[in-house]
């Protein structure tokens, strides 16, 4: 196990660092990007502005914090898990307050060059977290539901807090991303059996306790017909653009669906309906391939990392791709009912682009960091 | 270490499951796009297509309808309307309400104009007024600041020259109702109206025309971006009628001093129909621009029924000039001829029935032409009961009663010839030997309209050939060709014989319309009168002898009057009815002479052989002395 580069990685130089950096992930992050770029020129009715020029300036800097994350040494990034959980919550707290005093119910806070969606920052603050618990717990803690509180307490924090925002769709995909985590960690096969029965017995609880217009989205998605104009509609267009669009599509700057506005936030939440109203099912297809194929290459970083904390980090940022990425397609595809998500990478917004950029630095930290080792407790090896 | 290479593998084990569940995910994914994109393409492909593609009307014009002569019967005349366009309206119903001080709106207008407002999109305009007066329109143009949305727009409206005179043979249009919805684009254009009788009815396709259309791209709003395809609509076609607009009026004229009377002019060789005329009538311009309530009312309700065409779908008794029928039956069947004599002592015995002449004195021994003449019901309650029912309705189908005539109106009834066969059928009891009778002298069963009686008397005046009466003259440019009549088959001498009957109806002293004989040579005509009974005469009314007169107008009996002219060379033929006009030779035998005495007057070929009468008549003056 201790290999020639084993202790003493810290000495590694910037060059030296930078040489491991995985490029091809980056090549496949940043055609990714392009795709969105494009569909939000497209959106744009053919022009950079007010979109595609943000994104593109937004992404630039978002690429290099990733490469900057990615030369600061793992260990540092596990220091820091519970500061910047911390400070996620305090954001969350900060926007739920300001918005129960009365200054509406917005979800960001202005910083001039971007609006800080706080609850983008939990996402990947969460995972850290949970990381850093389960880098420390032995499989005998995994088992221990005594011990399981803890983590569970980190999770429900913030997606509690996010719920009373309220975006129920952002509180639940944080829960997901984290059962995830609680899945690679250890977690019992049994415990999981239990909280999915458990669950299920408490829909009709939870029906009970759900706002009207949540209750409805839900009706809506499973009889779409019941409301053609209001919230069934949405999804109506999206799958009229998709179907379309056919094999090849309209082609570039020719999706009638989003041209016309029939399509609704096709900038955010339904880029993925333009694009493939354009680029057809070749379209789709290859951009699903583009996502497949940066998922797999997550897996094999971290499954060849040597610590738990970067392996569950790693991967839970790789869930966390996922798991947007799949219910923003299924929820345009109409699989899924209607949540505010936006598809990764591509979707027009500031704080996702750089949470998620910031998340793959952590990945990549974690690939450049590989060999690293360190104690259950901390920085120090082993 | 151990440790942790069991929790590595631990972790690998699960990150290969979990990485094993994403596949199967954006598989999922994956054949839901597929499914999408190709399996339902078509279904989607059309739906985003009628999103994204607005469709919007080009109204095409509504063929005019002119006379034989080109004189306009119904044209298109250019029309103000007052339109809304609530999109560009601060609060629709409040400048409605502001409109509505200008010019008067009643609450059903209103009501009709934010419903139509509700329906369409915000950007189409909505009609609020049409027909504005000159006066109406500057009040509108001088207050639009004050009415936002509003403007005034030329569009047409129809409009009918000879107003009540033609209304029933024309026609009128009008918005369309629900039964008359078809998948005619044109349904949809606000305004649009439809034929709802008459000639405006009846070839309503070819007067709509076909409307153009342009396809737009339009965005989820429905506003234009644009425009993606235009086809042209073709405009309605120009009608031509056999009608001649100076006889319609003045045979309408002639029909005015009664209460309710009807009259058909038409050519006995080609069936053109000159004039059709049914009293009393409404103003088809007041239609056109929509009917007020209280007026439709009142025309529902009056008992001289003004919506009826009465020429074409008024079904009476033909009384005696169904004569003519039985007359031919009996000569053609042989039971009868020329020199067959019967005693009339002004009853007729059947049984133990007595059948009365409307001559009590009786005709004494006549002939067939007498029995026309002075129209003895005995002569021909024994030719009917020679010749029998089934015979005598043979007869009459070939001279054009008892069936649908192929007429080119909406509204044409079929009146009933009777024979035993449908009695039976009907009413499931076999045919007396005395219905024989009472329907050889048109009544009982009898019924006929005056079109079918109009086409009978030219049948007769042109020597038995079987021609159908005919209002539509060309469709644009293409003239209508029908074949030349065929021969009813009709022994010639047979006609002759009838027709002489009918020249001494009028012509001859002892004939039951000597009285309204034309005294204008070389003009001249021949008829039948008729009377129609509406109530039974009772053994009563007969014993005191009272008179029609004092009867109430309802319970009179109908006069009829069939005729020709001129009497030696026929070229016109007329049937009249008066409601409860009593006797032919009263009210409906005036009509027909002035109606055939005017159509003869107004024809060229006729003025021709008046020029060489009065050249002969010159040389027999000039012989003479």
């Amino acid at each position: 196990m201790n290999t020639g580069r084993g202790i003493g990685q810290d000495s590694l130089s910037i060059p030296e660092k930078l040489r491991l950096i995985s490029w091809p992930l980056l090549l496949l992050v940043t055609l990714t990007a392009c795709v969105g770029f494009a569909s939000l020129y497209s959106a744009a009715g053919g022009h950079m502005a007010p979109w595609a020029s943000k994104q593109a300036v937004r992404f630039i800097f978002g690429l290099c914090g990733l490469v900057a994350v990615a030369l600061i040494d793992i260990r540092f990034w596990m220091k820091m898990s519970y500061p910047l959980y911390a400070l996620g919550i305090l954001l969350l707290v900060y926007v739920d307050i300001r918005g129960h005093i009365g200054m509406g119910a917005q979800r960001w806070i202005s910083l001039g060059f971007l609006e800080l969606q706080p609850s983008e920052v939990v996402k990947i603050t969460t995972v850290m977290a949970l990381a850093r618990c389960f880098h420390a717990a032995t499989p005998e803690d995994v088992k221990n539901p005594v011990f399981l509180l803890w983590p569970l307490f980190l999770v429900a924090l913030p997606a509690g807090l996010v719920a009373i925002q309220p975006d129920l769709g952002t509180a639940l995909t944080i829960a997901i991303v984290a059962g995830g985590i609680f899945f690679l960690a250890g977690v019992p096969y049994w415990m999981f059996g239990t909280v999915i029965a458990l669950g299920l017995a408490a829909l009709p609880v939870l029906w009970h306790f759900m706002h009207g217009y949540q209750k409805k989205r839900i009706l809506v998605f499973m009889h779409p017909e019941l409301d053609p104009l209001g919230a069934g509609y949405h999804i109506m267009q999206s799958k009229i653009a998709l179907g379309s669009g056919g094999v090849f599509g309209k082609g570039f700057l020719h999706g009638s669906q989003s041209h016309l506005d029939f399509l609704p936030e096709k900038q955010t939440d339904f880029i993925f309906t333009l694009f493939a109203e354009e680029w057809g099912l070749v379209g789709g297809l290859t951009l699903m391939g583009l996502f497949m194929s940066i998922i797999a290459y997550g897996y094999f970083i971290a499954l060849n990392c040597q610590s738990q904390y970067a392996r569950l980090l790693g991967l839970g940022v790789i869930v966390n791709f996922f798991v947007y990425i799949f219910i923003n397609i299924g929820m345009v595809m109409g699989l899924l009912p209607v949540v505010g998500v936006p598809l990764p990478l591509v979707s027009y917004g500031g704080t996702a682009m750089l949470s998620v950029l910031f998340g793959f630095g952590l990945l990549m930290s974690a690939h450049v960091h590989r060999d690293v080792k360190f104690t259950r407790r901390g920085l120090d090896p082993a | 270490m151990n440790r942790d290479m069991d929790r590595q593998k631990e972790f690998s084990r699960r990150a290969m499951m979990l990485g094993g569940g994403k596949v199967l995910l954006f598989g999922t994914l994956a054949l839901r796009l597929g499914w999408l994109e190709i399996a339902e393409h078509g279904k989607y492909q059309m739906l985003s297509n009628e999103n994204s593609i607005g469709i919007r009307l080009l109204p095409a014009r509504r063929g005019v309808i002119m006379d034989r002569f080109g004189a306009p019967l119904a044209v298109n005349k250019p029309d103000f309307r007052a339109v809304i366009v609530p999109e560009q309206a601060d609060n629709v119903a409040a400048t409605i309400a502001r409109f509505s001080r200008l010019i008067p709106l009643s609450d059903e207008e209103i009501a009709d104009i934010l419903a139509d407002v509700r329906r369409h999109r915000r950007f189409a305009p909505v009609l609020v007024k049409e027909n504005l007066s000159w006066e109406d329109m500057a009040k509108v143009e001088v207050n639009l600041p004050d009415l936002s949305g509003v403007s005034v727009e030329q569009g047409e409206m129809r409009s009918y020259p000879l107003g009540r005179d033609a209304a029933h043979v024309i026609g009128y249009v009008g918005r369309v109702s629900k039964a008359e919805m078809t998948n005619d684009p044109a349904m949809t254009l606000p305004g649009f109206r439809i034929g709802k009788t008459g000639i405006e009815k009846q070839y309503d396709k070819i007067l709509r025309g076909t409307v153009g259309e342009v396809q737009d791209e339009v965005n989820v709003v429905g506003r234009e971006i644009r425009e993606l395809k235009r086809t042209e609509g073709t405009p309605g076609k120009r009608l031509t009628l056999t009608l001649d607009s100076d006889l319609q009026m003045q045979s309408h004229g002639f029909l005015t001093k009664h209460r309710s009377a009807a009259v058909v002019v038409m050519d006995v060789h080609n069936g053109d129909v000159y004039a059709l005329a049914s009293h009393p009538s409404y103003d088809p311009n007041v239609f056109s621009a929509g009917i007020p309530a209280d007026l439709w009312e009142s025309l529902l309700s009056d008992p001289a029924s003004p919506l009826t065409d009465k020429a074409t779908a008024g079904q009476y008794p033909p009384g005696s000039t169904f004569k003519i029928v039985t007359a031919l039956a009996g000569l053609e069947s042989g039971k009868i001829t020329a020199a067959t004599h019967i005693n009339c002592p002004g009853y007729y015995k059947l049984g133990r029935s007595v059948f009365h002449c409307w001559k009590h004195a009786g005709h004494g021994n006549i002939d067939v032409v007498a029995a026309i003449r002075e129209s003895c019901d005995v002569f021909f309650y024994e030719t009917a009961q020679r010749t029998g029912i089934d015979a005598i309705a043979k007869m009459a189908r070939r001279m054009g009663l008892g069936q649908r005539l192929d007429f080119d109106l909406p509204d044409v009834a079929s009146g009933l010839i009777p024979t035993k066969a449908w009695k039976e059928r009907r009413t499931g009891r076999p045919w007396e030997k005395g219905e024989t009778l009472i329907a050889g002298i048109g009544q009982g069963y009898v019924l006929a309209t005056p079109l079918q009686l109009a086409t009978m008397a030219s049948r007769v005046a042109n020597g038995g050939y079987a021609v159908f009466p005919t209002l539509l003259r060309a469709i644009g440019e293409t003239e209508k060709t029908p074949p030349p009549p065929a021969r009813i088959g009709l022994d010639p001498a047979h006609i002759a014989l009838v027709r002489k009957g009918m020249e001494e109806v009028v012509n001859d002293p002892r004939g039951t319309a000597y009285d309204v004989r034309i005294t204008t040579p070389p003009y001249s005509m021949a008829g039948k009168t008729g009377t129609a009974q509406v109530r039974r005469t009772t053994a009563k009314m007969r014993a005191e002898h009272i008179s029609v007169f004092k009867l109430p107008w309802k319970f009179r009996d109908h006069a009829l009057f069939v005729g020709y002219g001129p009497v030696h060379k026929p070229a016109y033929a007329a049937a009249a009815i008066v409601e409860h006009g009593i006797e032919g030779d009263y009210s409906a035998a005036p009509i027909v002479r002035d109606v055939l005495l005017a159509a003869m007057k107004r024809d060229p070929r006729l003025i021709r052989t008046v020029d060489e009468a009065e050249h002969d008549s010159d040389k027999k003056e000039k012989g003479g002395t």
